[in-house]
């Protein structure tokens, strides 16, 4: 469990990124963070592994205050993915998957190997092992990315607009990859991003945030689209604008996110 | 054609202490800048007044900073005095050059890098050095034929190398032995040039797969040089 207790980031020029934030993100689930650009959510998120540090409040995983981890022990032990992956370029792709683990000192040897494997879980075929990340479509990169945030089998995996820069056809399949590498790892994914339909997919709990890290609303994708929390969440889900009407729909199955065609939402 | 066949050992000679005078200078104000142009980067309001004046030094006229030097020394002829004089021209265009390097590297990777887990001086030697590699291999490239050119200023001293192909050649009017120096001096800097290019494949194959970007740092680099 992560949770944010009061927390202001506010820069030497007085800008406030986030105000007074507060939130309980809960363990082995998906949490998205949404909103325009502008609006804190990548600031919220590097708090986490402390990129950012807050200037007031605290933040607590599992109970412990994280300004008291010393920071880069504290990112080697939490997975982070962000948007173009980030790999770095003068490293093969087996060896980017192996940065954290050989930095908290595993054997090459054993690195590899398990680098090998991650490249399994990630749906990547183990022939690009030796390439470089440039000789990877964008696609792929980001699998690499995932499979380097899940090295060290983090906790807790942070995820920056991972699939942001890919087409909608690849990110898509990322997406659905997730859900499943989410079904079988159990891990607390943090993610942001800005596109709605995205976070819906993807979140158990959605937070969809204003400028300043203000909290619209929180809840699951069916409780936000069910019942939005004022004007500001009903425009920004689309649910009052005729083009994209999601809608929560019972089934007999259960209930359901269709789109005013009553198709579930183009991914 | 006749003096350079039956001085070819001079001309080995020559050639062979021209190179102990290259590559010291060569290698030092690499090691040199490096930190140097680290501390430009990373400090910016050093940044400025640090570059302006690496980049003046190259403005000294190389014999009268030879004989300045020397005098402190006591010895113009000493290779010491060579080999400062070349290191500080050397490091004239590197610094700048070390500086636009790191500079170039790519603040996504450098932040990822950091959020992965990397302290910053296990960042600095595993991420931004090697990144900033091509244009260091850029810079140093231009390094390298400036340094193999100016060693011949060294000829005015008396001091070995080819430089004394050409002041010898010109007291006693043997032109063959002016352009033995000359196209000894240029195939010594290609030579060396081609070695340094190689060096940097093998050092670095991942740039190669990436050609794109990191030539066009490495052109733009040396358009400002």
């Amino acid at each position: 469990m992560i949770e944010f207790r009061s927390v202001t980031k506010q820069y030497p020029d007085g800008t406030r990124a986030v105000e007074d934030f507060s939130l309980v993100i809960p363990s082995r689930k998906t949490t998205v963070f949404v909103g325009s650009s502008g609006c804190g959510k990548t600031t919220i998120l590097r708090m986490i592994n402390r990129m950012v540090d807050p200037t007031s409040g605290s933040i607590q995983i599992d109970g412990d205050d994280i300004g008291a981890i010393e920071p880069v022990g504290l990112r080697r032990s939490i997975g982070y993915v962000m948007q173009n992956s980030g790999l770095l370029p003068h490293r093969k792709v087996v060896d980017n998957i192996a940065t954290v683990p050989l930095l908290k000192g595993v054997k090459k040897k054993d690195a590899r190997e398990q680098a090998l494997k991650l490249m399994d879980t990630v749906g990547l075929d183990r022939a690009f092992a030796d390439r470089y990340p440039s000789q990877l479509s964008g696609g792929q990169q980001q699998r690499v990315g995932v499979a380097r945030g899940l090295a060290v089998d983090p906790n807790i995996l942070l995820m920056d607009e991972p699939f942001g820069a890919v087409d909608p056809l690849v990110r898509s399949d990322l997406q659905e990859e997730l859900i499943r590498l989410q079904r079988d790892l159990d891990k607390t994914v943090v993610f942001v991003t800005h596109d709605i339909d995205e976070a819906f997919y993807l979140g158990d709990q959605v937070v969809i945030l204003q400028k300043g890290g203000h909290i619209a609303q929180v809840g699951t994708p069916s409780e936000i689209l069910s019942n939005p929390a004022d004007d500001f969440v009903a425009n920004f889900v689309g649910a009052n604008r005729g083009k994209r009407a999601l809608h929560i729909e019972e089934t007999a199955t259960g209930s359901i996110l269709v789109d005013d065609e009553g198709a579930p939402p183009a991914r | 054609m006749n003096w350079i066949l039956q001085n070819l050992p001079y001309l080995g000679q020559s050639t062979l202490a021209h190179l102990q005078l290259s590559i010291p200078p060569i290698v030092l104000s690499f090691v040199l800048s490096v930190p140097l142009g680290w501390l430009a980067n990373r400090f910016r309001p050093v940044r400025g007044p640090l570059l302006t004046i690496a980049g003046l030094l190259y403005a000294i006229p190389s014999l009268p900073l030879l004989l300045v030097l020397g005098t402190f020394l006591g010895s113009l002829r000493s290779d010491a005095n060579i080999i400062i004089t070349l290191t500080l021209y050397g490091m004239a265009l590197m610094v700048r050059s070390t500086a636009d390097a790191l500079a170039a590297v790519e603040p996504d990777v450098r932040q990822s890098a950091t959020a992965i887990g990397y302290g910053p001086w296990g960042r600095f030697f595993a991420v931004d050095f090697p990144l900033a590699g091509p244009v260091l291999l850029a810079g140093m490239r231009v390094v390298v034929v400036s340094t193999v050119s100016l060693v011949t200023v060294g000829g005015v001293l008396g001091i070995n190398g080819l430089g004394l192909l050409f002041t010898d050649g010109l007291q006693r009017a043997i032109i063959a032995e002016i352009v033995a120096g000359i196209v000894l001096t240029v195939v010594l800097a290609l030579v060396l040039d081609a070695l340094l290019v190689l060096l940097g494949r093998a050092l670095m194959p991942w740039s190669r797969a990436t050609a794109a970007p990191s030539r066009r740092q490495a052109r733009k680099v040396l358009a400002t040089a």
